[in-house]
């Protein structure tokens, strides 16, 4: 592949690629349904069993 | 429950995974930009007059490295008006083709380097390294005087061509076999340069600290800055321009 | 027994295999190091020989430590290193200030010059405080959001006496010469062959304890630390790839040439900025917040997004360092357009960190330590907006070469890296040593303000001094020519590195403060003192206002 059409796909389709794998990418993590389990995550350093003070 | 296709939930519970995919997420950008640089040709345009460094100038780079002098000097004038006048031509990538290490810099506390060579004589360079403020009273340069009565060790300096001829350097077995002698030569205005001339084409040949007694490190250094930014021929290749 | 001897034996054959090579060494700089090696060989020697409990061998097997407990002897340690190295990277950075300013301070010698000072000062910083920092931080994090022990206990003290052993040759090495000239990568060929066999070790540690956990879920922290691990050990291979010219000798020649070497280097060089002083220190972040502040984090989910979108822009960002060099145009533009999107991700990670406190923004008032954190996110989102206004060709134009890059570094270590590790050294102590509380609080207080005015001074002076040496340089008069010789803006720089110098003073007088505070605290004592919290009360005016319309007429 040549350099010129090199950078034409990387303008092109590329970075059409890449932001549509981006943007599904973040409306997966705030999907509805893993709620519940992001915010168990988010306080397992205060579960009790800890026991650092 | 997410998708069975995809789950981060497992890349979370998943040493392995996580690492493999951080690895991967981390190393496309290098691969991308880093990789291109060493097969596309347009990289580094061959410059007429680009040649390897003479084992003094070696040296006299060495020095230049070890004294972190890339810390507050660059090498690297950017094609503007200000800096072309100030410097002189902008810098080609051909220039610096066997430079290992590059020595570009990243910070003017001092002016660029790059075009030095030719622009300040030998005496200048030997009292402005001994005592910076004696000839440039604003500069914070710091004191190199020690450079001048440190003799150089140069007997095994062939090793020095042996290793940048291993990663692609263009030094032949002549050069490597002679280095320490072409070393001596690049002093010495008696004696025969002929086999340095002839391997090196015409590079400067004199006692560069003003001290033919000793062969110092400031013989090497000042060797290496004078001969910085002069190996292409910008005059020639402007009228070949205006021809065309 | 048998594994005493091992390690004896081999600590004994390494002191042997250093003192030949120190015996033919090729120059000098090479044998005072493997001097050094033989040192710290014989002296590990002599430690583990001392403490082994002999008696109990004899009776057939050494006492197991508590495995009840975190094994925390390395993080103790990695705390007082941190404080160590934090105190010796800050004076060589004052006294290079210094140096900029009067020159004198050069002192003539060889060993003083600011060409050999300023890697020492930038290793120190960067890899001697915030590196113990970060391994010390790892090992505690890891083991409580793992609630695991450390995984090799013997390997964890290696990587923790091992990187000592690569700070202390990395800053010899400088004062004598030794270098790359790869800007923080310095080190010569043998010493990073060392780091990468710690940094293995170090690996092998941190990813045994996270298989070894007892909790299902790896914890937001921890992927930062593992992607700043991996990536560290790929940047640092790849970029000291070089070839000796004697095994015996510290002289190297770099692998790649001109072009090539730049890019690598700055891939390198941008990326330890990346993954060291910003991956690794939003782990500290994501822990360290939300524990001082007694609430989670403010969106997981957002953690998610940010860490996969940093570090995969991130790694793209180094050409913006060779903006109008020789390097092609195209990998500079690549560079600047995922350094301009590297501003998302990176203020995803200030807000979720800053977001955190929502609900409990009175603890800035109360509270020294949250003030620092909160300090440290608001330089974070400073520098990372400014590193991607930077590395816009336009302003990287004016920019590049200047003093202006000098201030923005410190802004973002100073302030970002800085104040987070002063903040996680303060919640740490306490915890570590089993004290009830710091030995004091307003100490904390003074120390962010001597702090924060500190870095106000250098990071504005350095502005204007970045800012006026790009536009004097650039300067044309009338007559059509440059205006002002370079020595000339040499010399309108003194005020800006007077000023500067000033702001590293400040700093490291906090630094001080701190260290004096830490070793009170671990000393046991703790001062007695008005606490932080107290809001003003007057008994005289604890009244309702009586109007004088509502009083009955006599």
């Amino acid at each position: 592949m040549s350099y010129e059409a090199f950078r034409h796909f990387a303008d092109s389709w590329g970075l059409l690629f890449m932001v549509l794998v981006w943007i599904g990418f973040a409306l997966w993590a705030f999907r509805p349904g893993a709620k519940q389990h992001h915010e168990d995550a988010a306080n397992m350093i205060f579960d009790e069993s800890e026991n650092d003070g | 429950m997410a998708s069975r296709f995809f789950d981060h939930k497992k890349l979370e519970r998943n040493v392995t995974l996580l690492a493999i995919g951080a690895f991967i997420t981390v190393a496309i950008g290098g691969i991308v930009e880093i990789a291109p640089l060493f097969y596309i040709d347009s990289t580094v345009e061959e410059v007429e007059g680009v040649r390897p460094y003479t084992p003094l100038e070696l040296a006299g780079r060495n020095v230049y490295i070890r004294e972190g002098c890339y810390t507050c000097h660059s090498q690297m004038v950017r094609p503007f008006r200000d800096e072309v006048e100030r410097y002189g031509h902008y810098s080609l990538a051909a220039e610096s083709m066997y430079d290992h290490p590059f020595q570009w810099g990243s910070k003017r506390t001092g002016p660029d380097l790059a075009r030095v060579g030719g622009r300040y004589s030998d005496e200048w360079h030997v009292q402005h390294l001994t005592d910076p403020r004696s000839v440039v009273p604003e500069s914070i340069m710091p004191p190199y005087a020690f450079l001048a009565t440190r003799e150089i060790d140069f007997e095994d300096i062939d090793g020095d061509l042996g290793a940048l001829s291993s990663i692609g350097v263009p030094y032949d077995e002549t050069m490597i076999e002679n280095a320490a002698a072409d070393f001596a030569a690049q002093v010495d205005i008696f004696g025969d340069a002929s086999g340095l001339r002839e391997r090196y084409g015409d590079v400067q040949i004199r006692d560069f600290d003003g001290n033919p007694a000793m062969l110092t490190e400031m013989d090497a250094l000042i060797a290496y800055l004078q001969m910085l930014g002069t190996l292409v021929d910008f005059e020639a290749a402007a009228a070949q321009e205006e021809a065309r | 027994m048998e594994t005493l001897t091992m390690k004896v034996g081999s600590l004994l054959l390494v002191a042997f295999l250093a003192f030949v090579a120190a015996a033919s060494a090729a120059d000098s700089g090479f044998a005072v190091h493997m001097w050094i090696v033989v040192a710290a060989a014989l002296l590990a020697t002599f430690v583990i020989a001392n403490k082994a409990d002999f008696a109990a061998l004899a009776r057939g097997g050494a006492p197991k430590p508590d495995q009840s407990r975190y094994d925390d002897d390395p993080v103790r340690w990695g705390v007082i290193a941190t404080v160590f190295w934090g105190m010796a990277g800050f004076l060589a950075g004052l006294y290079i200030a210094l140096q900029l300013a009067f020159p004198v301070l050069n002192l003539n010698l060889e060993y003083t010059t600011f060409g050999r000072l300023r890697p020492l000062h930038t290793s120190a910083v960067i890899f001697a405080f915030g590196g113990n920092a970060l391994i010390a931080t790892s090992f505690y994090i890891v083991q409580r959001t793992c609630r695991a022990r450390l995984a090799f206990p013997g390997l964890a003290r290696f990587v923790f006496w091992g990187y000592q052993l690569f700070i202390v040759l990395a800053a010899t090495g400088y004062l004598l010469g030794i270098t790359q000239s790869r800007e923080y990568a310095e080190p010569e060929w043998y010493v990073d062959l060392w780091l990468t066999i710690v940094w293995v070790a170090y690996a092998i540690v941190f990813i045994g304890t996270i298989a070894k956990r007892k909790e299902p879920h790896i914890y937001v922290a921890n992927w930062f630390f593992l992607a700043f691990i991996l990536t560290i050990a790929m940047l640092h291979i790849v970029n000291n790839l070089a070839v000796p010219v004697s095994f015996m000798g510290s002289k190297s020649y770099s692998a790649f040439a001109g072009v090539q070497d730049a890019l690598t280097q700055w891939w390198y060089g941008h990326n330890a900025v990346g993954f060291f002083l910003t991956a690794g220190f939003l782990a500290m972040m994501y822990y360290f917040v939300p524990k001082q502040a007694e609430r989670p984090v403010y969106s997981y989910r957002l953690s998610i997004i940010h860490f996969w979108s940093l570090i995969f822009l991130y790694i793209w960002a180094g050409p913006h360092h060779l903006h109008y060099t020789a390097l092609p145009d195209w990998a500079q533009t690549l560079g600047m357009v995922f350094s301009i999107m590297l501003w998302m991700p990176s203020w995803g990670g200030m807000i979720n960190g800053l977001m955190t406190l929502n609900g409990a923004w009175d603890k800035i008032r109360t509270d020294p330590i949250i003030r620092m954190m909160v300090m440290a996110l608001a330089f974070y989102g400073m520098s990372t907006f400014e590193g991607p206004m930077m590395s816009i060709k336009a302003v990287n134009s004016l920019s590049h070469y200047t003093d202006w890059t000098i201030g923005h570094v410190h802004s973002g270590a100073l302030g970002w890296n800085g104040m987070i590790t002063f903040a996680a050294i303060y919640y740490l102590v306490p915890r570590l040593w089993a004290r009830e509380r710091l030995y004091s609080l307003r100490m904390v207080n003074w120390h962010f303000w001597l702090a924060t005015v500190g870095i106000v001074l250098y990071a504005a002076s350095m502005w204007v001094a970045g800012i006026m040496q790009g536009l004097m340089w650039r300067e044309y008069g009338a007559d059509g020519y440059l205006v002002y010789a370079f020595s000339e803006v040499t010399a309108a720089m003194h005020p800006m590195y007077l000023i500067r110098a000033t702001g590293g003073l400040l700093y490291l007088a906090g630094a001080i403060v701190m260290t004096y505070n830490v070793w009170q605290t671990i000393a046991g004592r703790s001062r007695t003192e008005k606490p932080m919290s107290d809001a003003a009360f007057d008994p005289e005016a604890d009244r309702p206002i009586v109007s004088p319309q509502t009083v009955p007429a006599e």
